[in-house]
């Protein structure tokens, strides 16, 4: 009777029948008897992971979890007082889910954590989660380290809006009032400038006085830098958190330059723009247009007026979607 | 009082055959999750206690679909006819040694008869829907269930030669403490150990005639059959038939042929506690002067005795019906020849071997 349908007459059958039948209702009464033991939720590097083979496996998921690895890549999160919306993290996203508007500020409005100087409002700082991959590439190219993953993976909706996420802080109303004022900055620059050129045709000296107007700024900027250091010595040295900094603080301070860099083309730019025409031509050619629309706009919506102000960079993006777009579409 | 005897009646046996029913359909469902390391409902009430209530009222929330093509009356008919005669079947069945709806000496006749017209209800239900799966399952169970009726009434018919009446009460009593006859150690008297008042378990059906033991066995896989249970769910083989029978039915009659599956397996159980497992009779043996059976009885009639004698039966009920539930979720579905071969080949000669022996058992209890 050892071997299976070795006996295959009558009384071979019946007894292996037998046998069988009481073996399965062993196994049954075996697993009903180990029910009595839950497995714990344990991760599975805890020690004990594995000698919890028997009894029931169920989690009761929404109160019961299982834990999460710290370097896990679950949903984001943008700490928007760090952010300097320098748009890294939207350039790099494969899927183009993350969506920022930035509003030049007229002056530095603050600086982050880690002492990086914050010169751009967010208008808009979305993230649209229902498109995310998890790559994480965009929390790993975020020079301030604000744009984090969580550990909520819990956070299906019902509405496949409400997986966009909004995390600037800015409302309409304000961001209309930095637009206003920021208009206001480029008019009086502008008004500036003009009368410097005619400053410039009535003295011919004027190159100078522009050189030094381009090149102040970074001499602030460096000046700032200095500034910097002291404090992320000072902080170094006073905060717990030291430890963990000084391994990605050179990375932060590479790119603090390279922006301050950029923030002083930009605020270079900003005195002269007639300076550099070679950047220019590209917005202005446009910025023309939209301004005459607005202007037509106007005439019909005065309080409209302000929103084709955000365009020119919404524009300046939708371009580039558009393109990357139109090619499936073609296809 | 004399007219609310009746509606007392009614009332006691259709709340214990609803409390078990219900019982059942709580263990099904937690007896198969621990089975199979789950833990099963546990949302309903502490435990998912509350998981039948919610089952049920699901059920007769959802429509009551006749489909156009089937045959109306019948159709609606079907599972009417079910339950009713189930309920007639447990009529007979004594609760408490005094408690009886219906006192008929031929009780276990009476019964094995009413509840085969539980097959009529099936066939109904599968030719009404018009359908080729009803159809399908309706044969089946016609086909299972008049042949498993073979090997039932033989094993009953076991009990019936030992304990020479066809009165259920009878047969409930002759395995305790308050049997008109003398019980004997394995029921034969030359031996001379007299077990009348000892009691327990020793005055069980399976221990005063040992072979019952096996007829028992076999009357439980007949009746598992006779009801449709796994491993012989061929009526209603959901990977093969969708829902057998019960196809076409949604809603409220659903429910019906579901409380009626069940009824069923409570109804069966419920006679094998009586024929074979002492009936409301207490395990419990007197020891010397520790007199168990004694305590665990009670006096008949009183309400001690009426309450502990409802206590066996059900918890020996109940354990039966655990077993059938553990059973459908061990055994794999019997393939129709193999469920033939073993009513035929196996169970029905066994049994008629028994028979025999069961007649010259009774010539040595005498
Ligand atoms: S994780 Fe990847 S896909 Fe998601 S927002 Fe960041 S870069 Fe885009
Ligand atoms: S990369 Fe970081 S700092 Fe830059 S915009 Fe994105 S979140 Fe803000």
């Amino acid at each position: 009777m050892r071997e299976k349908g070795a006996n295959s007459n009558y009384w071979g059958s019946l007894l292996e029948g037998i046998q069988t039948t009481i073996g399965g209702l062993k196994l049954t009464l075996k697993h009903l008897w180990e029910a009595r033991k839950q497995k714990p939720a344990h991760y599975v590097n805890q020690e004990d992971y594995f000698d919890f083979n028997k009894g029931i496996v169920t989690l009761q998921y929404p109160f019961e979890t299982l834990p999460i690895p710290d370097n896990g890549r679950y949903r984001l999160y943008n700490e928007i007082d760090d952010c300097i919306v320098c748009d890294k993290c939207a350039k790099i996203c494969p899927v183009n889910c993350i969506d920022i508007e930035a509003i030049k500020a007229t002056e530095e409005i603050g600086k982050t954590s880690d002492g990086t100087p914050k010169r751009l409002y967010a208008a808009k700082f979305d993230i649209d989660m229902a498109k995310c991959c998890y790559c994480g590439l965009c929390t790993t190219v975020c020079p301030t380290e604000c744009l984090t993953m969580t550990k909520v993976y819990d956070y299906s909706e019902e509405q496949v809006e409400d997986m966009n996420y909004h995390f600037s802080d800015l409302s309409p109303e304000e961001a209309l009032e930095k637009m206003n004022l920021l208009e206001l900055f480029l008019k009086e620059k502008e008004e500036a400038k003009k009368k410097a050129a005619t400053e410039k045709k009535a003295a011919t000296t004027s190159p100078t006085t522009k050189k030094k107007l381009v090149f102040k700024p970074k001499v602030k900027k460096s000046e700032e830098q200095v500034e910097n250091k002291e404090q992320q010595t000072t902080e170094e040295t006073a905060n717990k958190v030291a430890k963990a900094k000084p391994k990605f603080r050179p990375k932060v301070k590479t790119k603090s330059t390279e922006e301050e860099k950029k923030a002083t083309d930009v605020s270079s730019e900003e005195p002269s723009s007639k300076a550099k025409p070679k950047f220019r031509p590209k917005i202005k050619t446009k910025q023309p247009k939209e301004i005459e629309a607005q202007k037509e706009e106007e005439k019909e919506q005065p309080e409209k007026a302000t929103k084709p102000k955000f365009r020119p960079k919404i524009k300046t993006k939708t371009p580039k979607k558009d393109d990357d777009k139109q090619p499936p579409e073609n296809l | 009082m004399e007219i609310l005897t009746p509606f007392f009646t009614l009332g006691a046996y259709l709340s214990l055959t609803l409390g078990l029913i219900v019982i059942t359909f709580y263990l099904e469902r937690k007896l198969a999750a621990f089975v199979q390391d789950r833990l099963g409902p546990m949302e309903v009430g502490w435990y998912g206690i509350l998981q039948p209530v919610a089952d049920l009222l699901k059920l007769l929330q959802k429509e009551d679909i006749v489909p156009t093509q089937a045959d109306r009356k019948l159709f609606l008919l079907a599972p009417l006819i079910i339950f009713p005669f189930i309920l007639a079947g447990l009529a007979v069945l004594p609760l408490t040694p005094t408690f009886q709806a219906s006192g008929t000496s031929i009780g276990v006749f009476f019964l094995l008869a009413i509840v085969s017209i539980d097959v009529l209800g099936l066939l109904m239900a599968g030719w009404a829907s018009n359908s080729k799966f009803p159809l399908y399952g309706a044969m089946r169970a016609v086909a299972q269930i008049v042949s498993y009726e073979v090997p039932l009434g033989l094993s009953v018919l076991c009990v019936v030669m030992i304990s020479q009446t066809l009165d259920l009460r009878l047969i409930g009593l002759q395995q305790g403490l308050y049997t008109p006859e003398a019980n004997y150690l394995v029921g034969i008297k030359a031996l001379g150990v007299e077990v009348t008042h000892i009691g327990g378990i020793l005055s069980w059906n399976i221990v005063r005639m040992p072979f019952l033991f096996i007829t028992f066995i076999i009357f439980y896989i007949a009746s598992l059959a006779e009801c449709n249970r796994a491993p012989f769910d061929i009526p209603e083989g959901e990977s093969e038939i969708i829902g057998g029978f019960h196809t076409e039915y949604s809603g409220f009659r659903f429910a019906l042929f579901f409380l009626a599956e069940y009824a069923m397996m409570v109804l069966v159980c419920l006679l094998g506690v009586i024929l074979f497992l002492g009936a409301w009779n207490t395990p419990l043996p007197n020891i010397g002067n520790v007199k168990l059976a004694d305590w665990t009885t009670g006096q008949l009639g009183t309400w001690y005795g009426n309450t502990m004698a409802i206590f066996w039966l059900a918890s020996k009920t109940i354990l039966l019906l655990a077993l059938q539930v553990i059973i459908r979720w061990t055994y794999p579905r019997l393939r129709v020849d193999q469920l033939m071969h073993l009513c035929w080949k196996v169970l029905t000669p066994i049994l008629l071997f028994i028979l025999l022996l069961c007649g010259v058992w009774r010539l040595w209890m005498v």
